[in-house]
């Protein structure tokens, strides 16, 4: 009896082990969120200083398209509006995941729905590579491929939200392609056999049934690589042409945020307006990441509930 | 004259024979009842009625099975047609995670654009026949994974009535759920078989007895006895019958 029981109080050697492990766990996790949020510190702060050290009002940065923030204007105001960026930024995004979404969504039902075992034995393999092709490679693709084509085509420089469209179209490709894979997949297969069983024919089943049932995934998919275009930097800057003006058609040179970020960082001097408004800049770019990961979260919850 | 006859109804996946010469026919207005040990082709016997062994690969039929004087497998046959005509409830509830409402209605949109209040009312009559009207009438715009299994079974049971089958294929319908929603739906088959033929695949030798007029004994792909359920359970003229009926294998 006693022997039991003490063996009952004496902390086993697994317990140990898992009580160890937590707290490993929780020092990872601890390191984690501070690191998180030091960084959003570090960028709101930063990035609203522009408006409370600096006194930029926040309406002429959200609506203004004059960009100088070196130099003042004729009534002594620095130059500080952003919109021509947001409007850039957010139009090659749409534009971006309009065309991209099709050819996704085909590729995705090639590989899921139509020719399961080939489809994917062959197309696995391009997405993996397309993945993992470094941004400035499509950059540099765009600036010797696509902007001459487009500067033929249409004269000017050819640089502009139709190069950054397309070329942030291949980018995000694989990534809403395998997000949609994935969403197909997780389908249950019983819902295909069901639509048959009622005498669907193959085609009524995926766009009645299997699109419509993966719809909530597909949208965040969507919005994955909506997310990701809006982030990318470098290959958009390669071909964007970098002049902080409002787009006046999809070949005109512009700027998205992140070009504008990436080109001038390092023009600055830390603490000076110059490079607070560039940190504005990113506050705006961390807001609408924040943005697209709520829209995620939310489509997601309503996918569950329905 | 029956409404369904196989005749010499061989199956092959691959090189596994999984049906070796069916001969049956099934009487209209009648509930079958297909039972035998786990693997021996009841499931593939019923995909083929359907013609849902399409959808395998490497199943290859050879016979012939006669649905109305139509052969299932012949070349004129239109899928869409037989499969409306011929339905089919699976062993796990899949009703498809939209509303009540477009679950019934989705066969019937499929074939032709039927005015809404045609539709309307197919989908009442369905839900009534499936006796599950009660429970959904108030929720038609509800997601339908939103209800008990045995509910979910019963709408499924009601989204083929809506295309007004000849036929009802069901495979192990209950046994996903609990008994009070299998009696439930046993006593909504007892119902239907005054009007369609019924065929269906159990594990349960009680609910075979229970609602079976007649009751098809298999194994290992081959028809080992069949008859009316009183006669099949009571005196069963084969040894194996009798041994699978007494729990002494299976
Ligand atoms: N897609 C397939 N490919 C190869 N063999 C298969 C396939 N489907 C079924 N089989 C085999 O065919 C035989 C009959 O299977 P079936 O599913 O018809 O049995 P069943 O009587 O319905 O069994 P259970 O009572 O377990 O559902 C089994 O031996 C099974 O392993
Ligand atoms: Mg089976």
């Amino acid at each position: 009896m006693t022997s039991i029981k003490q063996e009952l109080r004496h902390a086993s050697k697994a317990t140990r082990e898992d009580v160890f492990g937590k707290v490993i766990t929780y020092c990872c996790v601890a390191v984690i969120a501070v690191l998180v949020i030091s960084i959003l510190y570090f960028i709101a702060s930063r990035g609203i200083a522009t408006f409370t050290v600096n006194h930029v009002s926040l309406w002429s940065f959200i609506s203004q398209t004059s960009w100088n923030p070196g130099l003042l204007d004729a009534h002594g105001q620095p130059q500080i509006g952003a919109l021509a960026m947001m409007v850039t930024s957010f139009t090659v995004t749409i534009l971006a995941a309009i065309i991209a979404t099709p050819f996704a969504l085909a590729v995705a039902l090639y590989m899921t729905e139509i020719a399961p075992n080939r489809g994917a034995r062959i197309l696995q393999p391009v997405i993996e590579l397309l993945v993992g092709i470094p941004s400035v490679v499509y950059g540099f693709i765009g600036l010797t491929v696509v902007v001459p084509y487009i500067r033929h085509l249409f004269g000017g420089t050819g640089m502009g939200i139709l190069a950054g469209t397309l070329v942030l179209f291949v980018m995000i490709l694989p990534t809403v392609t395998t997000l949609s894979v994935d969403a197909l997949n997780a389908l249950p297969g019983y819902l295909r056999d069901a639509s048959l069983a009622l005498g669907a024919t193959r085609w009524q089943t995926i766009h009645k049934v299997l699109l419509r049932a993966a719809t909530p995934r597909l949208l965040t998919a969507v919005i994955f690589g909506m997310a990701r275009a809006f982030g990318e930097a470098l290959a958009v800057q390669m071909v964007i042409g970098n002049a902080v003006l409002m787009p006046h058609g999809l070949v005109t040179p512009t700027a998205t945020l992140t070009s504008q970020l990436t080109t001038q960082i390092g023009n600055t001097v830390m603490g000076t307006l110059p490079n607070n408004a560039l940190w504005s800049l990113a506050l705006v770019l961390l807001v609408m990441s924040l943005i697209f990961n709520l829209l995620i979260r939310f489509i997601g919850k309503r996918g569950q509930l329905s | 004259m029956s409404m369904l006859t196989t005749e010499n109804l061989h199956l092959y996946y691959g090189q596994k024979e999984a049906l070796k010469g069916i001969d049956l026919a099934f009487e209209a207005q009648t509930m079958t009842a297909l039972v035998g040990p786990s693997g021996c082709g009841k499931s593939t016997l019923l995909r083929c009625f359907n013609r849902m062994n399409d959808q395998v690969s490497n199943a290859k039929i050879t016979g012939s099975i006669w649905f109305d004087r139509e052969n299932v497998n012949g070349p004129a046959i239109s899928l869409v047609t037989l499969r409306q005509k011929i339905g089919m409830v699976f062993q796990q509830p899949n009703p498809f995670p939209f509303s009540v409402y477009d679950n019934v209605a989705y066969g019937l949109r499929l074939a032709h654009s039927l005015p809404k209040a045609v539709i309307d009312e197919r989908v009442e009559t369905a839900l009534k026949q499936a006796a599950v009207w009660d429970e959904v009438k108030d929720h038609l715009t509800e997601n339908a994974m939103g209800f008990s299994g045995g509910q979910q079974q019963r709408i499924c049971i009601a989204r083929l009535l809506a295309v007004l089958p000849k036929v009802i294929l069901l495979d192990e319908p209950t046994s996903a759920l609990d008994p009070i929603s299998s009696a439930k739906i046993e006593a909504t088959l007892m119902q239907l078989k005054r009007d369609y033929t019924i065929i269906i695949v159990t594990h349960n030798l009680q609910q075979a007895a229970r609602i079976s007029d007649r009751t098809v004994f298999m194994l290992d792909g081959n028809v080992i006895e069949s008859g009316p359920t009183q006669t099949l359970f009571m005196t069963p003229e084969n040894q194996q019958t009798s041994d699978y009926l007494n729990g002494k294998f299976g």
